[in-house]
């Protein structure tokens, strides 16, 4: 019984020993900001290598918490979007005189949304949301002296706040008509009556808050423009990817009665934000405001790949998530080191800029064509797999507007990939030395989206451990 | 004992959090949008707690549920302060009509 604990929770407990690790050593020794980072480093690989090994799956605290295969799969996903993160930001971390408390947070949130992604009951769902979701505003503020940080997390606190309440409302509407909290419970008693209905609708906005679905993308274009760009990158990809798991779980087990409804739902909601995702993310200058659209324009992908509810695409789900955080995590590697070493961020400073650095540019390029979904790349794997899952049902309305917005989504991105290697510019961003930790971080996500697109075995792999609805 | 029927504290309970939302989209100073959320918020602990005592009182999931909300929002107002501190220190205004550097 007590080694169940050990073994069962094995994640969770890694990352708590090592947030005390941290908080100790920040309170009782003097390291220098360089000690500490590859401290941290060796700390969260480790944290990844312990993920592969010794896994069970079951079920603790009566139903509370469980976990299986698939999920430590996807907490492996996150732990590996944790240490790229963490490499990618050590330049700008460096000057920095907060180094314990950037990563104290970080983990934070890291530990929340391993709780939300095993939780077994809507409570801990809730504790494990909230965990993933404060400690972000509070990194988004970590430029301290910028206005644009704090109007950023301003912002980000705000939105989520009311998304959360919007959630509860829906939670406590659910617990008055079912009476219980339970996922395995609530699956057997809900039923298509309107109350539980309005709860779905408060549930999927509060969902749709947090991964920016289209009527909820508000805030999503500010608080990555004005947010650290570490922290941008944190948020576009691990937190987003966290919440679209426990996402799919939720709509296809507790809400597997409402079926129909939510399949309605989803199809308007995904048509909406692949639609603004994309026209917006056309007129926008500031390149890490164009990330953030073309990141709402992915998650309209997603939602396409989500109506199957096949076992095809719940594996399709977690496969884009994993080319997602190489694919974007190496376009945001490339903007935090120049951001960080020069301080641009618009498109325009990119001109010229294959002349100064031949490497980044490459590894940028690979990047926007991965988002676009280009063959050789994963991305092409990723949305084909998302688009197959979604033509299943039949509906081919849905599946020709997202096959023509991937058109579409060419232009902006090719947009980039032209400035960088056709435009001529005549102050182009000086030749920089990439360090160790961005290096690192760099041959990870091109490797990674280059392998798991051409390996078939990691798509046959999650799609064993997959349940459809 | 039980003289109030269940929808009489719905009904507020509901009230309450349209209130909220109204405060939400319609107050410009930061720390009453605060307020604001509080006010959803505490609607929930009032829709559980009913919930929890008029129709399922042998076990005390809404009760342990609201006291966790509580808390939560504690931890989550802690934060916004701060935040919004922060952002006097750089704005000198705690108004959202004056916090506009980024826009579309």
């Amino acid at each position: 019984m007590s080694t169940d604990f050990f073994i069962l929770m094995k994640q969770e407990l890694i990352i708590t020993v090592i947030i005390f690790i941290l908080l100790l050593l920040k309170i009782g020794t003097d390291l220098s900001n360089e000690t500490f980072m590859n401290l941290t480093n060796g700390l969260l690989l480790l944290n990844l290598v312990a993920g592969f090994v010794g896994n069970r799956s079951g079920m603790l605290f009566d139903d509370m918490f469980f976990t299986n295969p698939l999920i430590v799969l996807e907490k492996n996903i996150l732990s590996l979007g944790t240490l790229i993160v963490s490499l990618q930001s050590a330049d700008w971390l460096k000057k920095h005189e907060h180094v314990p408390e950037f990563y104290v947070l970080l983990l934070c949130t890291l530990l929340g949304m391993f709780f939300m992604i095993s939780a077994g009951n809507l409570l801990l769902f809730y504790v494990g949301l909230e965990l993933s979701g404060i400690p972000v505003a509070a990194l988004a503020n970590f430029d301290l002296a910028k206005k644009k940080s704090s109007e950023a997390a301003m912002k980000f606190i705000i939105s989520s706040a009311f998304a959360s309440g919007l959630l509860l409302f829906g939670i406590s509407l659910v617990y008055g008509a079912t009476g219980t909290l339970t996922f395995s419970e609530l699956a057997t008693h809900i039923n298509a009556a309107p109350l539980l209905i309005f709860a779905f609708v408060l549930l999927l906005a509060g969902f749709g808050f947090k991964i920016s679905v289209v009527p909820f993308h508000l805030w999503t274009a500010d608080v990555y423009e004005g947010a650290p760009v570490a922290v941008t990158s944190w948020l576009s990809v691990i937190s987003k990817g966290s919440v679209l798991f426990v996402f799919v779980s939720v709509l296809y087990t507790v809400f597997k009665p409402l079926a129909s409804t939510w399949y309605n739902m989803l199809f308007v909601l995904s048509v909406l934000t692949i639609l603004t995702g994309n026209l917006f993310a056309m007129r926008q200058n500031n390149l890490k405001r164009f990330l953030a659209f073309s990141s709402i324009a992915q998650i309209g992908f997603i939602l396409v790949g989500i109506t199957g509810s096949s076992q095809l695409a719940s594996a399709s789900v977690v496969y884009f998530v994993l080319v997602y955080v190489f694919s974007n995590l190496a376009a945001f590697g490339v903007v935090a080191l120049v951001s960080a070493v020069t301080g641009r961020e618009q498109v325009s400073d990119y001109k010229g800029f294959y002349k100064t650095n031949p490497v980044l540019s490459w590894v940028l390029t690979i990047a926007l064509f991965s988002l676009a979904g280009v063959p050789p790349t994963a991305g092409f794997f990723g949305k084909f797999f998302l688009l197959l899952s979604g033509a299943e049902k039949g509906n081919y309305l849905l599946i020709t507007i997202a096959a023509l917005n991937m058109i579409l989504s060419f232009y902006y991105y090719l947009r980039i990939v032209k400035a960088i290697f056709m435009d001529t510019n005549e102050q182009p961003i000086e030749r920089l030395h990439i360090p160790v930790y961005p290096r690192l971080a760099m041959i990870i996500c091109v490797t990674g989206i280059i392998v798991t697109g051409l390996a078939g075995y990691v798509y046959d792999y999650i799609h064993s451990l997959s349940i459809g609805l | 004992m039980n003289s109030i029927p269940l929808t009489h504290i719905l009904f507020v309970s509901t009230a309450l959090f349209f209130i909220g939302m109204y405060g939400l989209f319609t107050r410009r100073n930061l720390i009453t949008m605060l307020m604001s959320i509080e006010l959803i918020l505490n609607s929930v602990n009032i829709n559980f707690v009913a919930f929890n005592k008029y129709m399922y009182p042998d076990k005390l999931n809404g009760v342990f549920f609201s006291l966790f909300i509580i808390t939560v929002a504690a931890a989550e107002a802690a934060v916004a302060i701060a935040i919004i501190i922060n952002l006097y220190r750089s704005h000198r205004s705690i108004d959202v009509e004056d916090t506009t550097e980024m826009k579309y």
